[in-house]
């Protein structure tokens, strides 16, 4: 069946009973699912009435015993560890070696820290994955068919839906925390590996039947303000170390110096101050790569030649925006993960910088996140086509090696949704004809911006009139995609084999694409 | 794929001519999406003498392949005190560059020579004689003194530029913020180009992290009547570019001074009033016409002229 994008989504899909035993339904367009209701479904958990001193547990080994995990049975983690992260290697190490098999993995994301997961699923221990980012060895594999089911990969705000609305039911949630007392209530502060925010664990703590966290920082009770509230938690288990602190904070990001990334980002600033949108009071997000990135350092003297501030900016933070507010250029700092030590620092000391959950910053199924009043969205692609679908998910080889992450619930949230990405990589067309995978749909998507010129999505004349009446030369997508063709060649088609991999829901839990197995080239 | 380019326009707007090394493809691939007026590839310093060959080969092979559209495409060439110039020149006109920046020079005579060998090539590769332009980089005292016989030397001259590195080493002095150190030179230089009727470059700013101390550079520039500036690196183009547009006032004048112009010289009139009742000839016109050129290319005009 063709869903709005345009890709085929293979029938029994639907009704394969991967949403937890509910049908699926195929993408249908933005907004699809809005004003309508839903029933969230609640965890199973135990009642703590007598008075206990302490929920401390000797070992994970333990604390997966106690917790009754079984066979068939989902355990979910965090990524705010990012690539430092040890938390998910040590439990799963422990769920082996107990003989558990058929463990589903649903995490907030994965990355290339978790390498040893590739193994469990080729000896068939792993049978599920449900993530955002998939990369590393673990991509590898599941792109060559070798997890039993088909991965399920979501964005943050649709994971937080997902699990919500039990398309996902999390048995054990084992979350990672900097800092921890004897009674479960935990902070991404005060520790030795500190990660600034534990934003994307909260929805595991509140919805998985049991919840331990692992900490290598006991604290005093109460540990407070918690990010994790001890009441949710039954178990606390103190490790050695968490993590590697050099690969979960990286040094602080640092502005590109790269001019085609730099002309990129001034014109991705140029474009927003040519929109209505850009007047006192404005929200903002960007990433952490480098033309989105500085992004920040053309809007300073922009807001400043016109006398307006930010009131807010959300997202993975990072240290230049926490810059530009101490310069007084923003009202309030909203952050659902941090991507630098500055950024961990700033929010440590600052009081107008504040954590807020996944569900508060891209939930699409709550009654109004972060996302949907966000106004800017500057953000990056592997791919881009010419009805503007992005792709940040698989790489022109077609094997995952990406993450939708917040891409698709802050493009579909944002008034103005900015791409920015060179022409081409390499080889390889950015711009091209179709992506290998939709990961954001282009009805989402507003402007990309290239180093090749720009374009406008036709579905927004208010943005193409903006810039007109700015002199922001805009040319057709079609155009860049020639360009591009023109440079590097029109890339072979991928040969794929009939087995799905990997579903790619949107964020409101219907099916935008699927990934099938990879068959190796052949000429 | 060849892409022949469509004949070099002689006196065209030049406000920012940016070095790219010639020898890095990943570089002169695509040198001009950031916008400059004019690209200079170079040959001479930025390439290493065991490497002049195969700055050449991949030179040639961007002139032949690279659409640059509206860029101008210039390339330096090394002196023509070293074995190379020659060589530079037939693949420079072979592969069909718009133009020379000839290093070095010193004297009209430099010019000449290289505008025969470049006529020698053109003959050689069946390009029209007279197509590839030049332009001279006075880098030394003695360049300075023979300025108006350098600007005059030749028909394919279109401009000088002056080059600070070499001749503050000849004067024995560093830069100094506010240029009085370059006065001399870049006043001598303008004045004879001006009496040329050849266009006048400044020299390059090297320190790209310096915004504050570029801007000065180029508003003394723009003040002392400079047609444009060679550029190391592309994020100085944009500053270029807004420094020198005309302002709105100076558009709206020159607006009203072309259309009067127009008007009257339909009747015969060559002495005419405009708005505000200030005199106008003919010899307003190019410079008001200059400033139109100027606003489109800064993407600022909205009239119709």
């Amino acid at each position: 069946m063709k869903n709005a994008v345009g890709r085929e989504i293979p029938e029994e899909l639907l009704n394969s009973g991967l949403r937890n035993g509910k049908g699926y339904e195929v993408y249908q367009g933005k907004g699809y699912r809005d004003g309508k209701y839903i029933k969230k479904q609640g965890p199973t958990t135990k009642i703590y009435q007598k008075p206990s001193e302490s929920k401390i547990l000797p070992s994970i080994r333990e604390a997966v015993i106690k917790s009754g995990l079984k066979d068939g049975m989902t355990v979910s983690f965090h990524h705010h560890f990012r690539d430092g992260d040890y938390i998910v290697n040590m439990v799963m190490k422990e769920i082996v070696d107990l003989g558990i098999k058929d463990i589903t993995i649903a995490a907030s994301s994965l990355g290339s820290a978790h390498d040893p997961i590739a193994d469990y699923i080729e000896q068939g221990i792993v049978t599920g994955i449900q993530t955002s980012g998939i990369r590393g060895r673990m991509g590898d594999v599941v792109s060559h068919g070798k997890l039993k089911t088909p991965a399920i990969l979501r964005s943050h705000g649709g994971r937080v839906r997902a699990v919500e609305e039990g398309d996902v039911h999390i048995d054990v949630a084992f979350i990672g925390a900097p800092t921890c007392d004897e009674y479960g209530n935990a902070r991404a502060l005060g520790g030795k590996s500190d990660c600034g925010v534990l934003s994307y664990a909260v929805p595991d703590s509140e919805y998985a039947d049991k919840v331990v966290v692992i900490t290598d920082t006991l604290v005093p009770y109460p540990n407070f303000p918690a990010s994790i509230h001890g009441i949710n938690v039954d178990y606390v288990v103190k490790v050695d170390e968490i993590g590697n602190p050099k690969k979960i904070a990286s040094a602080a990001a640092r502005m590109t110096q790269n001019p085609r990334d730099l002309m990129m980002a001034e014109n991705v600033a140029k474009i927003m101050t040519s929109t209505p949108w850009f007047k006192d009071g404005f929200s903002f997000q960007t990433g952490a790569g480098g033309p989105s990135l500085a992004v920040n350092r053309f809007l300073e003297p922009l807001m400043v030649e016109r006398g307006i501030k930010m009131a807010w900016a959300i997202g993975g933070i990072t240290g230049p925006i926490c810059e530009l507010q101490r310069k007084g250029l923003v009202g309030k700092i909203i952050d659902v993960q941090d991507f630098d030590v500055a950024a961990i620092e700033d929010i440590r000391t600052n009081p107008n910088h504040y954590e807020m959950t996944a569900s508060e910053y891209a939930n699409p199924a709550n009654k109004g996140a972060f996302v949907n009043k966000l106004d800017f969205v500057v953000l990056a692609a592997l791919e881009v086509d010419i009805d503007f679908n992005v792709n940040v998910i698989t790489g022109s080889d077609g094997v995952l090696r990406g993450a939708p992450g917040g891409h698709p619930d802050t493009a579909e949230g944002a008034k103005c949704c900015i791409i920015v990405t060179p022409l081409t990589r390499g080889r390889m067309a950015t711009i091209c004809e179709k992506v290998v995978t939709v990961t954001t749909p282009g009805d989402c998507v507003d402007v990309v911006v290239t180093d090749y010129g720009l374009s406008v999505n036709p579905k927004r004349q208010d943005i193409i009139e903006c810039l007109d009446k700015a002199g922001i030369k805009h040319v057709p997508i079609k155009e860049l995609q020639e360009k591009a063709y023109s440079m590097v060649g029109k890339p072979d088609d991928l040969q794929w084999k009939d087995k799905v991999v990997a579903i790619l829901e949107a964020r409101d839990g219907t099916i935008l694409d699927v990934v099938r197995e990879i068959k190796p080239y052949e000429m | 794929m060849s892409i022949p380019r469509p004949k070099p326009e002689k006196f065209r707007l030049r406000r920012t001519m940016m070095f790219m090394n010639a020898q890095k493809p990943g570089l002169i691939k695509d040198a001009y999406i950031y916008g400059a007026d004019s690209i200079m590839l170079d040959l001479e310093d930025a390439v290493a003498e065991n490497q002049k060959d195969s700055a050449r080969f991949s030179l040639y092979h961007a002139l032949k392949e690279i659409d640059y559209g509206d860029t101008e495409v210039i390339v330096r060439i090394n002196g023509l005190d070293t074995p190379h110039w020659k060589e530079d020149i037939r693949v420079v006109v072979a592969g069909g560059a718009d133009g020379i920046r000839i290093a070095k020079t010193e004297s009209a005579q430099d010019v000449k020579t290289v505008d025969a060998a470049v006529t020698e090539a053109e003959k050689e590769f069946g390009v029209e004689v007279g197509r590839t332009l030049l332009m001279a980089a006075v880098e030394s005292p003695k360049g300075v003194l023979n300025a108006y016989e350098i600007c005059t030397a030749s028909p394919r001259l279109f401009g000088v530029a002056i080059s600070g590195g070499d001749y503050r080493k000849c004067m024995q002095v560093k830069v100094i913020p506010g240029g009085i150190e370059m006065l001399a030179a870049r006043g001598h230089l303008l004045v004879a180009a001006r009496a040329a009727g050849v266009q006048c470059f400044d020299t390059v700013f090297t320190n790209i992290n310096d915004d504050e101390g570029f801007r000065a550079e180029v508003k003394q520039n723009v003040e002392m009547g400079f047609d444009g500036k060679s550029l190391v690196n592309p994020r100085q183009i944009n500053i270029v570019h807004e420094m020198l547009a005309p302002t709105p006032k100076e558009i709206a004048e020159a607006e009203k001074i072309v259309r009067a112009y127009r008007e009257h010289a339909a009747e015969g009139v060559g002495v005419f009033t405009i708005e505000g009742g200030k005199m106008i000839d003919i010899a307003f016109v190019p410079g008001a016409e200059r400033v139109i050129k100027l606003a489109k290319a800064s993407g600022i005009y909205e009239g119709d002229l």
